[in-house]
């Protein structure tokens, strides 16, 4: 039998939610809808057309009862929660008892009432659904009626204005210095404001509203400074907050919303919650595009699939016809930040737009919002805007096409002008591969044309072609130098050891015209790290190029002693190893002993000359290097998984472990971190890890590219995988993809975010060929990988790191 | 007056790399160049301490393991925009044998 899934609240949140359940997962649950309006859901947002009689009500219905009829929803319109008895795992509405399995509060927000004498009178309306709306068009149809709007936000405005063209006399009463504070800067705020008051709506800033007159019904508002303004209508505008009163009763966790997880889950692990009634991660959310975004991760998390609220930038539209406004990001000023203004008084334009180190913050834009979408992709982006700085604010089209433009040399050339001298390519070629393959990056083009892949001198203009074929879907890297040393990019010298067989440092440095004699200490051990991931087996490891952690195996702390960690796979231990730590510990007079984040133990404050000594113990009783100091793997992460834990899908241990064990001794351009977790729950947190597994009923749910460091980013999904083989060879294949492709010290967010997750998922995930070759060459490279270091030195490699060449200490006392 | 004392042979250290020698004033480290010159400075860092024999050694040069300052192992000074200096030793090499004068931090401890 089918699970009882109970949602209180049929708003956009939920109707949403339901979309997404019946098309994964139709007959999985028996659903009960509650809805406290007598009506099913439709859309909130267009309420202000409505208001204005531009749009009726069945125009914004979004499901209607054939709908719901369709999906076997059992609706209780008109009906209100009154409490929800989580013991009994039911909810009641008029009295009557509704059991469920899971259970969705979809309550979202209440309007904020200001607390003054009159609040409760008739004819003070908030502007939240269709009652509202329905009783201010009553009003407004009365003749010279007067309204007056507390709050000058989005809301109050749309609300205003729509009020005004059904002909009422319309005040705006306003809290703040000018309007929608929040979403625009004074200057915006200050043409809105000539644009409402031309429309013949009053606004009044810096109002603190003192009372609402009236006997029967209102008649007025009264201000602190005195100022009365008669009213048949008072629209309460001033805020929302989020309705959590049901939950508050049920004894679930509210802080400003009701707290939830990533997965939309309360802190009642059968009920879940979204929309504006929520909290996540400390923030609430009012603006459609993050509730949908609940919505698909609520409908996957009740279908038991992993997923993870991300909050992202949103942007802000006035919905009043005639006035094109625009806004988003940040716009706030601050020493850092540098802007572009454009003013046209007299065609009513004013563009600003909020740079940090040439990427864009924010944008405000009035008059012409034509752009808005371009300067927010560009903000989403993150894109260097350096090379269009000139023309940005003139806007997208500007930008692309004007003389000043530095494309415009390139975007001239004929189709017949040569491009790479060495191979023979010309324009046209060029421009007709990246049309019709696709092509999106340099790699692209150069391997299907060979354009740029040899000398490389012809790089800048193949990129500027790539610009001008692809507008602003190119997003280009900026070519860094290495370091100092050299002219070339990262890329660009791995691209050139594998073309030219270089083989050593000496060769790199040599081949490709490197500045210095000897290299730095940035260039290094990228080469290092280049040539040992490019050619195992054949190149010999160069320690002296290597980092002091890496070179003698233990991590270097502030005073110049040690700390060392020895591998627990998967995090297990035993009574052995934990004695034998306990011995090196007494032994060594170890100062400090801690767990660390990763699940091992660390062991800090050991003497360098002590290292050897220490390891060889640990060797004794079975432990190796766990490697906490390494740019390769560190630690798989787990929970206990279904061997132990009531919730539990899969032995995550068990494959957390069969990872390590395969993966460990592995190099990658930065440290590696992963975490197996039994379930949804994800007590392994593998959400934030550079590749996590997530358990699932029906196989491994497998997730890349979190951070939580310096960056804080949740993972995203890679693929899904029936068996253990599949999850192995897929992580190792995405392994091995990273140790490939990405530059020294980038961790595996920035290199996704660089090459794009869809080439990413290509190469490991739809072309099982090329999974399969990538595989294999991590298996081959680990051929050479899997030696303890520890071990190594033990039995005496490098023993001169670790010993003194001379001591004089005693000279004082011998003279 | 000078007092070299022997500290070893030259394959001891190795190429951009550096050894150590204890003294009753603290460590020197004591380089070697890929092109086999050999230099003595204070292993210590006068930013934070860092022992620069642990270092990356590139030309005669050595970055600090602990926050990436550039030392010249010929002048001691910092290089870059970074300002400061370590102590440098003369160090002599004799027919493949590192000699180091002792009276250089004798003299110091005398004092």
């Amino acid at each position: 039998m089918a699970e009882k899934l109970v949602i209180i609240g049929a708003g956009m949140a939920s109707g949403r939610m339901l979309e997404h359940l019946f098309e994964t997962d139709p007959g999985r649950y028996d659903v009960t809808l509650f809805g406290a309006e007598p009506r099913g859901n439709y859309n909130r947002i267009m309420l202000s057309p409505v208001l204005a009689g531009e749009k009726r009500y069945e125009d914004i219905i979004t499901h209607d009862a054939d709908w719901y009829a369709a999906n076997n929803v059992n609706c209780r319109f008109g009906q209100t929660v009154t409490k929800i008895d989580r013991e009994a795992k039911s909810v009641f509405a008029d009295g009557v008892e509704t059991p469920y399995d899971r259970l969705v509060i979809a309550t979202g927000s209440a309007p904020f009432i200001l607390p003054i004498p009159g609040k409760d009178l008739p004819g003070v309306r908030a502007f939240r659904d269709l009652d509202d709306v329905e009783a201010m068009v009553a009003v407004a149809e009365k003749p010279d009626a007067k309204a007056v709007v507390i709050g000058g936000g989005l809301l109050g405005l749309e609300a205003a204005a729509a009020l005004r063209g059904r002909g009422m006399e319309v005040v705006v009463l306003h809290l703040a210095g000018h309007l929608m504070e929040r979403q625009l800067d004074a200057a915006a705020g200050y043409l809105l404001r000539r644009e409402l008051e031309g429309r013949g709506i009053k606004v009044h800033c810096k109002a603190q509203t003192k009372a609402i007159l009236g006997t029967d019904r209102v008649e007025a508002v009264a201000l602190d400074d005195g100022t009365i303004y008669p009213a048949d209508l008072i629209v309460m505008a001033a805020g929302i907050r989020p309705e959590t009163r049901l939950a508050t009763d049920a004894g679930i966790e509210i802080n400003r919303g009701i707290v939830v997880s990533d997965a939309m889950v309360t802190s009642d692990p059968d009920i879940l919650a979204l929309g504006e009634c929520v909290e996540h991660n400390g923030a609430v959310y009012g603006l459609v595009a993050p509730l949908y975004d609940m919505a698909k991760v609520a409908a996957k998390t009740l279908t038991g699939m992993a997923a993870a609220f991300k909050p992202v930038q949103t942007a802000t539209q006035l919905k009043v016809t005639g006035v094109s406004l625009y806004s988003a990001g940040d716009f706030a000023e601050a020493d850092d930040r540098e802007e572009i203004v454009l003013r046209d008084a007299t065609a009513g334009i004013y563009k600003r737009v909020v740079l940090r180190d040439n990427r864009i913050l924010g944008a405000v834009l009035y008059g012409d919002t034509a752009d808005g979408s371009w300067f927010f992709d560009l903000l989403k982006r993150g894109t260097d805007i350096a090379q269009m700085r000139d023309t940005l604010i003139y806007g997208q089209s500007y930008s692309g096409g004007a003389s000043a433009d530095p494309l415009a040399a390139v975007a001239a050339l004929p189709a017949e002008a040569e491009i790479c001298g060495c191979n023979g390519v010309c324009k046209g070629t060029i421009a007709n591969a990246i049309n019709s393959k696709g092509l999106t990056s340099l790699d692209d083009v150069r391997a299907h044309t060979k354009a740029s892949a040899s000398c490389g001198s012809c790089t800048g203009l193949v990129e500027k072609l790539l610009m001008a074929t692809l507008g602003d879907k190119y997003n280009p890297a900026a070519i860094q130098p290495m370091c100092n040393c050299t002219e070339l990019g990262h890329d660009e010298v791995r691209r050139l050891i594998v073309a030219q067989e270089l083989k050593s440092i000496p060769a790199v440095m040599q081949e490709l015209g490197w500045k210095t004699s000897c290299g730095c200490a940035k260039c290094r051990p990228a080469l290092n790290y280049y040539l040992v991931a490019n050619w195992p087996g054949e190149y010999e490891d160069d320690g002296q190029s290597r980092f002091i952690n890496e070179r003698v195996h233990a991590n270097i702390q502030k005073d110049g002693t040690y700390s060392v960690v020895p591998r627990m796979f998967g995090g297990l231990t035993t009574a052995n190893e934990l004695r034998a730590i306990a011995d090196v510990a007494d032994k060594f007079d170890v100062p400090t002993i801690k767990v660390t984040g990763g699940q091992r133990i660390d062991l800090l404050g050991i003497k360098k000359e002590d290292l050897p000594a220490v390891w060889a113990d640990l060797n004794k009783a079975g432990m190796m290097s766990g490697a906490a100091y390494a740019k390769g793997l560190r630690t798989v992460k787990t929970c206990v998984g279904s061997d132990w834990c009531r919730f539990g899908t899969q032995d995550s241990t068990g494959l957390g472990v069969r990872i390590e064990k395969f993966m460990w001794g592995s190099w990658t351009p930065a440290k590696l971190k992963l975490a197996v977790s039994g379930c949804p729950r994800n007590c392994a947190e593998a959400t934030c890890k550079d590749i996590g597994v997530i358990c699932v009923d029906s196989g491994y749910e497998i997730h890349f590219g979190g951070a939580a460091g310096l960056d804080i980013k949740g993972t995203e999904v890679l693929c899904h995988a029936k068996t253990e083989d599949e999850a192995m060879e897929i992580i190792a294949a995405l392994t091995q993809l990273y140790r490939e492709q990405g530059r020294y010290l980038e961790r595996i967010y920035k290199w996704a975010k660089r090459v794009g997750s869809d080439s990413i998922k290509a190469n490991v995930v739809e072309d099982l060929g090329k999974r399969r070759q990538l595989f294999e060459r991590f298996v081959y490279s680990q051929k050479f990988a899997q030696v303890d270091p520890w071990e190594e030195r033990v039995n005496g490699r490098d023993a001169h790191e670790f010993a003194a060449m001379a001591d004089f200490q005693m000279l004082q006392a011998a003279e | 007056m000078n007092d070299w004392v022997d500290i070893g042979c030259l394959e001891d250290v190795p190429r951009r790399g550096a050894r150590c020698i204890k003294t009753p004033l603290g460590k020197i480290a004591v380089f070697r160049t890929a092109d086999d010159r050999v230099f003595a400075i204070d292993d210590q860092c006068p930013h934070k301490g860092g022992p620069l024999s642990q270092g990356i050694v590139h030309g005669a040069q050595v970055t600090c393991p602990l926050h990436n300052w550039v030392f010249s192992l010929e002048s001691g000074n910092a290089q870059g925009a970074d300002e400061g200096a370590v102590r440098t030793y003369p160090l002599r090499l004799h027919q493949n044998r590192i000699l180091i004068d002792v009276q250089t931090f004798a003299a110091a401890t005398a004092a």
